[in-house]
């Protein structure tokens, strides 16, 4: 079964600076983190997500184009990143929601993938 | 006593015995007992605040399940041959207030028939009264799944007509380590950083130990069980000092609980009495060898070592092999260590946290500074803690 694994963390906790000791901290937990799934060889796919700031909305209104800056609706949490893995079922795939950096101080959703029609 | 006060001290000391009593009355049909009981708290709640809190709140609640139990029975045409039988045993003699069938309980919810990984959480929610979600998080499980996963073993328990009785002498061991294995289970989810919701589990699976030797007081096992819960819990405090992780060689001994400690060398006295050695005294034991730093001032790790030896001839748990290689390496140098390490097949170490730590160290004792940071990285990414990947973190910085 696939599953994607969307990992959001709370504004504060993500480092502005990559040069504090906090920084170094937060970019380990996420590189061992990588590297257990890439290396338990579950890994499909995945990138990490530029900041919230970057986004650009589109959206369909009445026939009409509306393109906003930044998300659709402000949330204290930032999608930053997601993982396709490929698991036998939910239980595995929930055990390594729970591993993620993420699920300690923000949260990580997991959703299956929808099968090939 | 305010009602919801009641209600409380109703869940947290009489919902299993009351449930142990109506389940066997109602054809083994757990989740109708289930029900009952629910519909009686719902009546309590209704009826409590106008008419008052009833001296006895228990046998009020109990009467008012088995009322409702009668009621279903009679509604239910499909069941209408067994309904006399059924009406009969409710009716007769109210469930008298000594009368404790929780035992059996204990028994039917860890059958062999019913699935290993549902046995515990079975036993939370129906002699505990733990709702199906607050289980559910804990294994980490969907709530969802877990709801279906305990309605089809109550269903299964019905079908097969599992007998609410303390099994016959031959089966003895067998069941016996079943209902240890899930409290045991149950115990070990919440041993976890303190910050995890899991954590009060571990209470929960305390007082099932504890009931488990008040209920059978000449199994040793059973107090080996205990002592070994008591142990890791009189240590809790001080292995999650201020928010960081301290493993057990570094902990400070001040920080230890004594009272749980002396329970538990108590448990562990009774226990060697029997003569019959088993699974949960040896795992007590070898906590109880790590608590003696407290007065000699060292770790006794070639007893340790020696105990985790006995301790696979029971179980070849992989927690039981790290701990074993840990103990090895102490006691006769890192190399050893890692051999035994390697000897666990690489699949089943391949997602097992303290394996990677384990090996990290050893390596790290080896100076074999790359492949040991490779390890670490590994130990970190399988952690669930923050605080255990802020301690693997920190030793890894110490490679250099």
């Amino acid at each position: 079964m696939k599953y994607v694994l969307f990992f959001n963390e709370p504004a504060a906790a993500i480092p502005q600076d990559n040069t504090t000791p906090a920084a170094q901290a937060y970019w380990g937990a996420w590189g061992a983190y990588v590297t257990a799934l890439a290396q338990s060889g579950i890994m499909v796919s995945g990138e990490g997500l530029m900041p919230p700031t970057m986004t650009t909305t589109v959206m369909m209104r009445d026939g009409k184009r509306v393109v906003q800056d930044g998300p659709y609706a402000e949330s204290k949490d930032i999608l930053g990143g997601f993982f396709v893995i490929e698991v036998p079922d939910l239980d595995v795939a929930l055990e390594w929601a729970a591993r993620s950096p993420a699920s300690s101080v923000g949260h990580t959703e997991v959703r299956p993938v929808l099968p090939p029609m | 006593m305010p009602i919801h006060a009641a209600i409380e001290s109703f869940m947290r000391e009489s919902y299993g015995q009351a449930l142990a009593w109506l389940a066997p009355r109602a054809g083994g049909d757990i989740a109708a007992a289930e029900d009952a009981l629910s519909e009686g708290l719902l009546a309590a709640l209704r009826q409590w605040p106008e008419e008052g809190v009833p001296k006895e709140p228990a046998a009020w609640l109990i009467t008012a399940a088995k009322r409702r139990l009668i009621d279903a029975q009679r509604r239910d045409a499909t069941r209408e041959k067994h309904a006399d039988e059924l009406r009969a045993a409710l009716e007769s003699p109210a469930m008298p207030a000594a009368q404790d069938e929780r035992l059996p309980l204990l028994f039917v919810c860890t059958h062999p028939a019913i699935d290993e990984a549902v046995r515990a959480p079975l036993m939370l929610q129906v002699v505990l009264g733990l709702d199906a979600e607050r289980i559910a998080s804990a294994y980490l499980i969907s709530p969802a799944t877990m709801s279906q996963r305990l309605v089809r073993a109550k269903a299964r328990i019905k079908e097969l007509g599992i007998r609410f009785a303390v099994p016959s002498v031959e089966h003895w061991p067998e069941r016996v380590e079943s209902v240890l294995a899930a409290i045991y289970a149950a115990y070990t989810l919440g041993r976890g950083d303190p910050a995890d919701d899991s954590r009060d589990l571990t209470t929960e699976a305390i007082s099932l130990a504890r009931l488990l030797v008040t209920l059978l007081p000449e199994e040793p096992e059973a107090h080996g069980l205990l002592a070994l819960c008591l142990h890791c819990e009189a240590r809790h405090a001080a292995q999650w000092a201020d928010g960081r992780y301290i493993p057990l060689p570094e902990q400070e001994v001040q920080r230890w609980q004594a009272a749980l400690q002396q329970e538990a060398e108590q448990h562990l006295h009774l226990a060697s009495q029997h003569q019959r050695l088993g699974r949960y005294q040896l795992e007590a034991a070898i906590q109880s060898v790590h608590a003696s730093r407290q007065f000699s001032g060292h770790t006794n790790w070639p007893a340790i070592a020696c105990l985790y030896q006995g301790l696979l001839t029971h179980t070849s748990a992989l927690g039981a092999q790290v701990g074993h290689a840990i103990a090895q390496s102490h006691a006769h140098g890192a190399s050893i260590g890692l051999e035994l390490l390697e000897a666990v097949p690489k699949e089943r170490a391949q997602s097992h946290q303290p394996w990677w730590a384990a090996r990290a160290d050893f390596l790290a004792r080896l100076h074999r500074t790359d492949e040991a940071r490779a390890a670490y990285q590994m130990a970190i990414g399988l952690s669930e803690s923050p605080a255990v990947r802020e301690f693997l973190r920190q030793r890894c910085a110490t490679l250099g």
